[in-house]
């Protein structure tokens, strides 16, 4: 029995067929999952680049001031509208409570987001699509994007940043080339 | 040294128990239930505040309770009950005297200063940061002091431990090797070790940081650091829970393992691959290599997964050659048709089984995945998961046992048998609840760890679907079930263990439908290679493989559907 100690010799005894085959199985399907991962950095449209950079919050900030100034289109309530260029290095920054700016971004075109937070970390949650990632103060990491449907999209914070977490969005439009 | 006095013995094991590990084991084990109550109505009021027609909480009360929640029944009352786990699978089973009692109560005391220290921190308002704390959000001092001290006290139980094996092996109070079960908690205390010396390493700098001697901790570093202890705690809890399966199994129907050898191996590979999940946080983390995330997220390639699925396995397995060696040969399932489903002990650890493979297991490799878990990162998908793997897991195979531990170490009869009886189900029904729903919430992008998904006060508003808050009340209505299951538990066994029968000292306990010498001689008959026959399990590992492959593929062609990335 389990609480007893086994009878001697049992280092000795044969395993089982139906357990080395279960054993076998599963040792394979767990290659199969490592090698999926690595298959799909290969052929997969959805990965991570690992580009990351350390940043100071004003320096970061600075960045996203440039390109706010430069490109702004319209203003919405609080935030400002941009619409950088096609191709070019887009910037968002996380702060309590909000996902500054509101970017304006053409579908099907690829971009190069940036991502940093100026205080606490924040989660990078764009809504309905569902992309997660996640933002820290002092590391500013870059995604390449290309946005494959048009209309309005949230962003939600998924890390809990202090009692106004929940108030937490901002948005990302998607809009039709034409 | 080994006064006869100090022992007694136990008239239904014939194991030889000293009164001073009976004793902490007591005492841990009423700490441990206490801290599941406590935790446990946070845990309801949290899922009672999700729920958006009832929204119960206050913003500010709802982050502070799901920090106490999750430090309350995630570390305190799952590590207490692991102390009294430690103490049993090694003084008892191995009926030896444990090593340093004194140095056991210091362990008690500690790890409740530190808890109690925690809980006043987080109670007074403003260590609201989570059970994680990332910096940079800044709790109380005694917030991390209390942490520190939990985990100081948490690692010398671990020495008594040890210290009580090498006396068992000293005064050679058992023959051969230890048993099984001993090596489960054996594989327990190993991790626990270096997960509480993770939480250590990087909960004193913090500290120090809160009180100003140093200037701030590196928010990555923090989360590789501290997940060391967060998530490999949860693995010391998989070792626990998985020696439990094995001990009830043993101790209900006289289940032997299929094969000691194939089992400890499993246990083996827990100790040398799971302490590689802190990955399984940073997977989406930015300055965190692809090649240093794939490896470490899959456990070297998947290799503590594959001791789960050994023991997924071994346990339904060793369950069935017990059953059929009694005569329950009917077709595929007479004998798991037939098992002792009134006994809650049995029950318990039947469900946790299942729930713990199925919904727990297999979700967690899929997040665990390092490009699937952009769809799921830090959604309410992840607490989905973890309550399945902790709650219907862990908290569910400790409340099963709990049901043998009131006889034979309270010395009590087990109160209100019929409530004991549907306890188990009524908890696992609650738990499976709230882990589907919090994981179908999660798929629709619902975050966790947050008190308004309408919106109402932010700058910019963003609408989720209808489903989502059909999902969170359907959580809360779970949440309510599961807590029903709890309360069930705690009458029972806090009314069992004051005011129950007293069970005589010569009196013989029925743990199962068969005991003692019948099942030892049942036990002795299978096992060896080509008389076993398991197609039952075999039937259900083929389920449960099938699920696996499909809901890992599916889980990739939601991904391939996602903006491209790159």
């Amino acid at each position: 029995m389990g609480i007893a100690s086994p009878r001697a010799g049992w280092w000795k005894e044969p395993i089982h067929k139906v357990e080395l085959i279960w054993i076998i199985v599963a040792f394979l399907w767990g290659l199969g999952m490592f090698f999926m991962m690595i298959y799909w950095h290969g052929v997969g449209n959805q990965n991570l680049s690992n580009e990351a950079y350390r940043i100071t919050p004003a320096a970061y900030a600075a960045k996203v001031d440039k390109m706010t100034e430069q490109y702004t289109v319209r203003q919405e309530g609080a935030f400002p509208v941009v619409r950088p260029p096609p191709g070019s290095d887009v910037y968002m920054m996380g702060r309590v409570y909000m996902w500054w700016p509101m970017l304006e971004l053409v579908k099907g075109e690829t971009y190069r987001l940036h991502l940093s937070s100026i205080d606490l970390q924040h989660g990078f949650s764009l809504q309905p699509v569902n992309i997660n990632l996640q933002v820290h103060p002092g590391y500013e990491s870059v995604v390449t994007m290309t946005p494959n449907q048009s209309g309005q999209f949230g962003i939600v914070c998924n890390e809990y940043c202090g009692f106004g977490h929940h108030t937490m969005t901002g948005r990302i439009y998607v809009v039709d080339n034409k | 040294m080994t006064a006869a006095t100090h022992f007694r013995t136990c008239p239904t094991t014939g194991l030889k128990i000293d009164r001073s590990a009976e004793n902490l084991i007591k005492a841990n084990a009423v700490v441990a239930v206490v801290f599941l109550l406590i935790g446990g109505l946070f845990g309801l009021s949290i899922a009672l505040t999700r729920w958006p027609a009832v929204h119960l909480l206050p913003a500010d009360w709802f982050y502070l309770a799901l920090t106490a929640h999750g430090f309350d029944v995630l570390l305190v009352w799952i590590i207490f009950f692991e102390m009294a786990v430690l103490y049993f699978a090694s003084a008892v089973l191995l009926n030896s005297r444990i090593a340093a009692p004194r140095w056991g109560w210091a362990q008690f005391w500690l790890m409740l200063v530190g808890a109690v220290m925690t809980n006043v921190a987080v109670l007074q308002g403003n260590s609201s940061v989570m059970f994680t704390s990332y910096p940079p959000l800044l709790a109380a001092p005694h917030f991390y002091l209390g942490l520190v001290l939990f985990a100081v006290g948490a690692l010398i139980g671990c020495a008594v431990f040890f210290g009580t094996l090498v006396v068992a092996r000293d005064e050679k109070t058992y023959q051969g090797s230890v048993p099984l079960v001993t090596f489960g908690a054996i594989t327990a205390a190993i991790i626990a070790v270096f997960t509480l010396a993770c939480g250590a390493i990087i909960l004193i700098p913090t500290f120090l940081w809160s009180i100003g001697i140093i200037s701030g901790v590196d928010p990555l570093m923090y989360k590789l650091v501290w997940w060391g202890m967060g998530h490999s705690s949860q693995q010391i809890n998989v070792a626990a829970h998985v020696a439990v399966w094995y001990a009830i199994g043993a101790m209900v129907l006289g289940a032997k393992p299929i094969s000691e050898k194939v089992s400890r191996m499993a246990f083996l590979m827990y100790i040398l691959f799971l302490q590689l999940a802190s990955a399984h946080h940073l997977l989406v983390e930015p300055g965190v290599s692809s090649s240093w995330k794939i490896f470490n997220t899959s456990y070297a390639m998947y290799l503590a997964v594959l001791g789960s699925m050994i023991h997924g396995m071994t346990v339904p397995g060793a369950i069935e050659a017990a059953q059929r060696a009694k005569g329950f040969n009917k077709g595929l399932f007479e004998w798991l048709r037939k098992a002792p489903w009134g006994n809650p002990a049995f029950a318990g650890m039947f469900l946790s089984l299942v729930m713990f493979g199925f919904l727990g297991g297999i979700s967690g490799v899929v997040m665990g995945t390092e490009q699937i878990n952009l769809i799921i990162h830090n959604t309410i998908y992840v607490p989905g998961h973890f309550h399945a793997t902790v709650v219907a897991g862990t908290t569910l195979a400790f409340m099963a046992i709990t049901y043998l531990l009131v006889p034979l170490i309270f010395r009590r009869e087990v109160m209100f048998k019929k409530i004991a009886q549907w306890q188990p189900y009524v908890f696992g029904l609650g738990i499976a609840g709230i882990s589907l729903f919090m994981m179908g919430a999660g798929t629709l992008g619902v975050p966790r760890r947050h008190w308004d998904i309408t919106f109402a006060d932010a700058l910019s508003q963003f609408q989720f679907s209808p489903a989502a808050f059909l999902m969170l009340a359907l959580n809360g209505l779970s949440a309510i079930v599961a807590a029903i299951g709890g309360a069930m538990y705690i009458v029972v066994v806090v009314c069992s263990v004051f005011l129950g029968r007293k069970i005589g000292d010569n009196e013989v306990v029925q743990l199962g439908p068969v005991s003692g010498a019948a099942s030892a001689a049942a036990v002795a008959r299978y096992g060896n290679e080509g008389t076993l026959k398991i197609p039952g399990t075999v039937v259900l590992v083929g389920v449960f493989f099938v699920s696996f492959v499909l809901y890992y593929f599916v889980n990739w062609k939601y991904l391939a559907e996602v903006w491209p990335l790159k």
